[in-house]
């Protein structure tokens, strides 16, 4: 039983436990308050949970906890007072429209999609910023979202181990 | 034909309405942050419920640096020690003459019956790790408002001037550096006592002198000082060297660019300055137009202290 991750696969996913999107969202806040999202290259965690969820479980995660969740970026970081809100909000919007689409595809195809969502949201909170006169970053700044798509596969599979596992491991079973 | 769907469909609002609702509010706190401030108590809730998460994720950057400087190697101790050793004898002697100076200060001021412009507590702070905010030249340190740091007081470290506190919260404090683009800083060449203003270039190393005319007496080398006209700044603290200067007849003004004398992105620990007195409040019509480049540019009132 190979395991796939969109919809072509045949296998059914066991429902998500809400605590462990939870879970997986503090996970990646902690991250994000790690000392070294100054460094190059550092995936915006938040932001890539935040698409997971969104294009997996578009019913339950949805543009008013990305708002939330940019808030608190926004007070942990000393940003913008919203600039991440309204860059997760678009985020999440965008991802719920593409999630019918996005699951069609195999996994790196996915990674892609999720690329131009994540520089989408970048350019978003760079429009911001630079409105409001602070210096362009430089290209750089856009190297955390590469990584972050380069991370989707591995993401999703972590992710969605969960879902895949039985409550009970049966020969005769096949999920 | 009713085509209205069933109540057991229902999501609530489309994902569409709920991006406007929620991208406009976004769009009004980033007007109210950035245009009145007035987002600052709402920040501090925030951020105070963050608080613990962001302990969390500084333990282990807290137990590598215990681990680290607990195995520093003897030897790099012995060298340091040398080293501070060399620096204390000579900071021993400049300190003679500054008491010295000092104490001559003084007794001048009171000739003068001038009363003492500042009097300086300072606290050491350890910078705790560089702002998240990748638009903006920040660091965080272990001092908060519990600690009696407060927003525009002056960072130094032992070479010179590091940046401006310029958000607080209880246990933490944000740093501006003079490197970054909003930040200004009121300077003067000691050379020849000439005043202007340094502001962050944004590349995050250097600093321009802006609105320095084209033949202005700024040389490669010179020192910039705090001028303290500002208020803010104590006068006299290193602020930067002129690194290069450009002069092109096509512009009105020069441009300058400065290196920082102090170790902005090096060092561990830094000095927030405490200022109990300030200079007597501005008049009123100042206030109203606080920036004005005039105010910068009125004659000088004394010479070198």
């Amino acid at each position: 039983m190979s395991v796939q991750f969109d919809n072509r696969s045949q296998r059914i996913l066991r429902p998500v436990k809400p605590g462990f999107i939870a879970v997986t969202i503090l996970v990646a806040l902690v991250l994000n308050m790690l000392p070294w999202r100054n460094i190059a290259g550092i995936p915006d965690w938040v932001a890539l949970a935040l698409v997971f969820w969104c294009v997996r479980e578009p019913r339950r995660i949805g543009i008013g906890l990305a708002w939330l969740l940019g808030i608190v970026m926004d007070a942990a970081n000393g940003a913008l007072f919203g600039q991440h809100a309204l860059a997760y909000s678009a985020l999440a919007f965008a991802s719920i429209a593409l999630s019918r689409r996005m699951l069609w595809f195999p996994l790196w195809p996915q990674a892609v999609h999720v690329l131009v969502l994540l520089l989408a949201s970048q350019l978003l909170m760079l429009a911001v910023r630079l409105f409001t006169g602070a210096a362009f970053p430089g290209f750089l700044y856009f190297a955390g979202s590469v990584i972050a798509a380069a991370l989707w596969p591995l993401v999703t599979i972590v992710l969605l181990i969960p879902q895949t596992l039985p409550d009970s491991m049966d020969e005769n079973r096949p999920i | 034909m009713d085509t209205t769907p069933p109540p057991f469909f229902n999501r609530g609002p489309a994902p569409l309405v709920r991006l406007t609702f929620f991208g406009l509010l976004a769009v009004l706190l980033m007007v109210l942050d950035a245009r009145f401030q007035y987002t600052e108590p709402l920040r501090q809730v925030i951020a105070l419920v963050a608080y613990p998460l962001q302990q969390a994720a500084l333990a282990p950057v807290r137990v590598a640096r215990a681990t680290f400087d607990y195995f520093t190697s003897k030897s790099a101790l012995e060298r340091e020690i040398d080293e501070l050793r060399a620096r204390h004898l000579q900071v021993a002697k400049d300190l003679v003459t500054l008491e010295a100076l000092a104490a001559e200060n003084a007794q001048l001021r009171r000739l003068m019956e001038a009363r003492e412009k500042w009097q300086r507590k300072s606290t050491l702070a350890e910078i705790l790790y560089a702002g998240r905010d990748p638009f903006a030249r920040r660091v965080v340190i272990d001092k908060g408002s519990s600690h009696g740091v407060r927003p525009g007081l002056a960072v130094i470290d032992e070479l010179g001037v590091v940046g401006q506190v310029t958000r607080v919260h209880p246990m933490l404090s944000e740093v501006t550096l003079i490197t970054d683009k909003n930040q200004a800083i009121p300077v003067q060449v000691v050379r020849n006592g000439l005043r202007a203003v340094a502001f962050g270039s944004g590349d995050g190393e250097t600093l321009d002198l802006r609105f320095m005319a084209a033949n202005a007496d700024v040389q490669n080398g010179d020192l910039l000082v705090t001028s303290g006209i500002d208020g803010t700044y104590p006068q006299g603290l290193p602020v930067a060297r002129v690194a290069r200067i450009e002069r092109d007849a096509a512009y009105v003004f020069a441009k300058i660019s400065l290196v920082p004398a102090a170790g902005t992105d090096r060092y561990r620990h830094v000095l927030v300055l405490s200022q109990d007195s300030l200079l007597p409040p501005p008049p009123p019509e100042a206030e109203t137009d606080k920036d004005r480049p005039s105010k910068m540019k009125r004659p000088r009132v004394r010479r070198d202290a």
